[in-house]
């Protein structure tokens, strides 16, 4: 059935668990959704396998290079201020990773998406959908060309307002690696009022979903540059005997 | 080396105008021996319908093969092992895969055939991780490390029900026979 035989014992390296404190909890009540989303029982702990060791490896022929640019998916300009997003993508260790695929989506310049199930009361932007996809290259940059987005109200509590974020969804190398994040601009007065980026229990790896501005990287008379490394789940290739 | 691990945020309600690919559910094209139909329905702590989770897999073969350069007996091509698949106003999903081989693990044993899934949702500020295994593998369940991990009496929540043409996995966030989750 395998090819690990007997006298080679299968013997893998294992992903390492998200730092702590960098996890926000599963029940929030600040967050009212999580009330009844997040499970009650506590997680059971997996022993890795195979499963875990591998993921998916998309994304060669689902991207074209005009994925990248949000800005040029309609016959117009968007609205609002047009700036670059990039950085590198590392693993805990340091060490880049190469082609991983980066899925984006946004509100437009008013705070408003792309979605039916959007009715704050801003105007659409014929000429902003507001998703993007990208590859890391072989050192593991990715970069987009968006418009920066507007904050938006939400119902969680009284006058709730999100600060203005891009979502970003990556797969990495393995199966541990997989993100779901949201990425926020610096100075942003909504940080102190939002369950969401509080949520993360250790205030220093909040800060880490916050990009920088970057005036080298602006293309000038064009675009600002909001830079942003995203730092996936490190690996111990010490491997463990597994007795 | 600064810094730490990039926390996760909810995907939020809206995450549908990008991660909704058509192929998404397919894992393998309609029509391919084996084929069957993986669905379920993703309920909250109230019994309520999530409608705006997604669902993703991650499985080997039939042979029980990835294509992947990290896996040891060497990757196997053309196979996406990789499926996902928002649910519906019902909160239902469904993915067209084959069901996968077993494993080898540590110490020669054998990891009974399984899906990984991974859960996303508005009100879920990081993914939840459980796996799909087999109605008709009852020996090699009993014998699986990680099923052997969580509490007997959750067990059965990770089994799927037979179907006419698959299998019904159905997903409990919270409340009366919760489905387990793990951490990865």
């Amino acid at each position: 059935m395998t090819d690990v035989d007997q006298r080679h014992p299968l013997v893998l390296p294992r992903y390492r668990p998200v730092d702590e404190g960098a996890d926000p909890p599963l029940v929030f009540p600040g967050y009212g959704s999580t009330v009844l989303r997040g499970p009650a029982q506590p997680l059971v702990l997996l022993p890795q396998s195979l499963t875990e060791l591998t993921g998916p490896l998309l994304g060669e022929g689902r991207v074209t290079a005009a994925d990248a640019d949000l800005t040029r998916q309609h016959p117009g300009q968007p609205h609002g201020q047009r700036i670059k997003v990039l950085g590198r993508v590392l693993d805990g260790a340091g060490r880049p990773v190469p082609n991983t695929l980066l899925e984006v989506w946004q509100a437009n310049a008013a705070g408003r998406y792309a979605h039916r199930v959007d009715q704050t009361p801003a105007p659409l932007d014929p000429n902003f959908t507001g998703t993007g996809r990208c590859l890391t290259d072989s050192d593991g940059n990715y970069e987009f060309v968006t418009i920066r987005p507007g904050a938006y109200p939400w119902k969680n509590h009284e006058n709730a307002w999100r600060p203005a974020h891009i979502h970003f969804s990556l797969f990495g190398r393995a199966f541990p690696q997989r993100l779901v994040t949201q990425m926020y601009f610096p100075g942003d007065p909504l940080f102190e009022h939002d369950p969401i980026f509080n949520s993360i229990p250790d205030p220093a790896a909040r800060q880490r979903l916050i990009s920088r501005f970057d005036l080298a990287a602006t293309e000038p008379n064009w675009a600002l540059a909001y830079r942003w490394d995203i730092v996936l789940r490190g690996r111990d290739d010490t491997p463990m005997e597994e007795a | 080396m600064t810094g730490g691990v990039t926390p996760s945020q909810t995907v939020g309600p809206f995450f549908a105008i990008a991660l909704s690919w058509p192929d998404g559910p397919y894992v393998v094209q309609p029509g391919t021996p084996g084929a069957v139909w993986l669905r379920g329905q993703v309920l909250d702590g109230a019994g309520d319908p999530v409608p705006d989770a997604l669902i993703e897999t991650w499985q080997a073969d039939a042979a029980g093969r990835f294509d992947h350069p990290d896996d040891p007996r060497g990757p196997v091509a053309g196979f996406r092992g990789f499926g996902r698949c928002g649910t519906d106003p019902s909160g239902r999903y469904a993915i067209l895969t084959v069901k996968p081989g077993p494993l080898p693990g540590p110490d020669g044993a054998v990891l009974a055939p399984h899906v990984a899934v991974s859960v996303f949702a508005r009100g879920l500020l990081r993914r939840l991780v459980t796996r799909v295994y087999f109605p008709d593998e009852r020996a090699a369940n009993e014998a699986d490390p990680a099923l052997r991990a969580v509490p007997a009496a959750a067990r059965a929540t990770l089994v799927a029900e037979p179907a006419d043409d698959g299998y019904e996995f159905d997903i409990r966030l919270q409340g009366e026979n919760e489905t387990a989750f793990f951490a990865v």
